[in-house]
């Protein structure tokens, strides 16, 4: 699947990778993406959070290990309406994805890309297309490799929530990734 | 984790199994001044009773277009079979224009039946048309729309579309997270629909071939978008493209030896052209915006395509065959200008319409000689245009009641009417071209 890329991504990826630059750099990630049952927050350096962290040698997960796997299971991304960049407000949570299937050469994700419905169905498959491959190739620049994600667009045919309301649509434009 | 549909582990081709989702019209504008017309009620002459009304079709047919208005039945002052029992003043003086009459003839024991009918023309007291016309007792819908057909061309000049068909796609809730797509053929009219194919994975982009015996759409049985054409008498199917990412949007050549057909295989959508003889494939775009929705000239010379490449997306013109850099841009005046397809004569370009100043995507005609813009209808959420074969109508998917459903408006914008779905949402329709 050798892709080329065009001008648009290699834009995107130039931006992408000075951001990445101040993205926290943190060593040994060796979470496993396994859920734990403390909340959201990571500002609770909850010690008593059950975690089942295989890699984690002293059964203390660090601040940036909780904030991990806090990131990992947030697997839906939502974009603007007619915008194919991702809102900045997601990129450290997609970097902990990033660094995760880096650090795990054996995982497989799938980046499902979706629009509102409003526009034309065709356009809205390619806009969905264009979504996930922003993340796609955020992925890549910091340590992913491109076998293991798969890019599909749904456009407007998959839509989380029906209905011709503004919140509906805010809910259908998005990227979901999905494990394979 | 999100739930996968995989409803329908497989998904099934079908032909000829009835959907019993039937789709039934409703006429929501017509024109000011309908041409009056009195069609009696067709004498049954075999005694049987026969499932359908032919005199009643073809009321529906001609009063659906808005430019007809049939005379109530109640008010006829004679009920004539034959032309030895017209008379015109009884018909004048009921102001009307014209006069359709016939009968219905069906042997014992054969599924023949022949029908014959008669058409008049009031004012000037001559016949018009008459022929018999001989079929299964169960096509008598079809012969129903044969006589509309002429009908509508004895009276407008333009030859009537009655016996066309439409392509289009429902999807319907199934449970959870589930969803269950169909793709399904109909009358014009919506009755009679037909599955042609059932599936747990999105369907796109019905079209016809130009001969009308093959489908080509988008499926995502395998996950992914891909190009298929299936026979839609036999059902028989085979998958044509297996490129990454997306492939969508397949459109028939006029001659139907090739398609063209959208591509993101080399990381963004271009335009291609298949030879469907030879599948050798021809790249048409190359840019690194959206290029996408496809669409023919008439004579087949040109593709017409929406481009994001300014960074809202436009309609663009590029001849088969020239350099990328040749390519025109047809429109500038709007915020996003989507789907284009240019009517029969090649100069009105059919479209999605969304203005600067205003938010809602509606059906427009651009004249691509003066530039001047028609905008058909007046809903918020209008798309998927598709043209009938006589260029007289355009059917095209809106919301009505947050559901999708199916309107025609005439090319002129005076008439209007709507198929709503009894279930599901139902969306892209692709008008036939004249069957035979």
């Amino acid at each position: 699947m050798g892709k080329q890329l065009n001008q648009f991504f290699k834009v995107s990826l130039l931006v992408v990778s000075l951001f990445a630059l101040g993205a926290c750099s943190s060593t040994s990630e060796t979470d496993d993406g396994s859920a734990d049952s403390s909340g959201q927050s990571s500002s609770s350096s909850s010690s008593g959070s059950a975690s089942s962290s295989a890699g984690s040698s002293s059964g203390q997960l660090t601040q940036d290990q909780i904030r991990a796997q806090a990131a990992l299971r947030e697997t839906v991304f939502y974009f603007d309406f007619d915008v194919a960049e991702f809102q900045p407000a997601d990129r450290e949570t997609l970097t902990y994805h990033a660094r995760d299937l880096a650090a795990n050469p054996s995982k497989r994700v799938r980046l499902e890309g979706h629009a509102d419905e409003r526009g034309t169905r065709e356009y809205n498959l390619a806009l969905g297309e264009r979504r996930a491959n922003g993340i796609l190739n955020y992925f890549i620049v910091n340590g992913a490799s491109r076998s293991q994600i798969e890019v599909v667009s749904y456009g407007e045919e998959r839509p989380a929530q029906s209905g011709q309301t503004e919140n509906a649509y805010s809910r259908n434009r998005r990227v979901e990734i999905v494990a394979r | 984790m999100k739930l996968r549909t995989s409803l329908l582990g497989a998904i099934f081709a079908l032909c000829s199994l009835s959907a019993n989702a039937e789709l039934s019209i409703q006429i929501t504008q017509g024109v000011d001044n309908p041409i009056p017309i009195a069609i009696v009620p067709f004498t049954n002459e075999s005694g049987g009773v026969f499932s359908e009304d032919v005199a009643q079709i073809v009321i529906n047919d001609l009063e659906q277009v808005g430019e007809f208005r049939s005379l109530s039945r109640d008010n006829m002052l004679s009920m004539p079979s034959e032309e030895q029992q017209v008379f015109y003043r009884d018909w004048r003086i009921l102001a009307q224009d014209y006069l359709l009459i016939g009968k219905i003839n069906q042997q014992p024991g054969s599924q023949l039946v022949q029908v014959q009918y008669e058409f008049f023309d009031i004012n000037r007291e001559i016949k018009l048309a008459g022929e018999v016309l001989t079929g299964s007792v169960t096509q008598l819908r079809d012969i129903g729309h044969t006589i509309s057909n002429v009908v509508f061309e004895q009276v407008t000049g333009v030859p009537g579309a009655f016996t066309s068909q439409i392509l289009y796609i429902v999807a319907e809730n199934a449970g959870p997270g589930m969803s269950l797509f169909r793709l399904e053929k109909a009358d014009y009219d919506g009755a009679r629909p037909q599955i042609l194919l059932e599936s747990g994975e999105p369907i796109m982009s019905p079209s016809w071939s130009p001969n009308g015996q093959d489908v080509a759409y988008v499926s995502f049985e395998t996950d992914f978008p891909r190009i298929y054409i299936q026979n839609i008498a036999t059902g028989q199917r085979r998958q044509i493209t297996n490129f990454p990412n997306i492939n969508s949007s397949p459109v028939w050549s006029p001659d139907g030896t090739k398609l063209a057909m959208v591509l993101s295989k080399d990381g963004d959508p271009e335009i291609y052209v298949q030879d469907l003889n030879t599948n050798q494939l021809m790249r048409i775009t190359q840019h690194p915006a959206i290029d996408t929705e496809p669409s023919w000239t008439p004579d087949g010379s040109h593709i017409v395509f929406m481009s994001d490449r300014t960074g809202r997306p436009q309609v663009y013109r590029l001849e088969i065959g020239a350099p990328s850099y040749n390519v025109e841009r047809l429109t500038f005046d709007c915020d996003q200008c989507m789907k284009p397809k240019f009517l029969p004569d090649g100069v009105n370009l059919v479209h999605v319409r969304r203005e600067s100043r205003d938010p809602r995507y509606q059906i427009a005609i651009l004249n691509v000689e003066t530039l001047r813009v028609i905008t058909l209808t007046d809903t918020s959420l209008d798309e998927s245009p598709s043209v009938a074969p006589n260029g007289s109508m355009i059917m095209y998917a809106t919301k009505f009641n947050g559901r999708g459903v199916l309107d025609a408006v005439s090319i002129d914008g005076r008439v209007k009417f709507r198929l709503p779905s009894s279930q599901g949402d139902v969306r892209e329709p692709a008008w036939s071209p004249f069957l035979n």
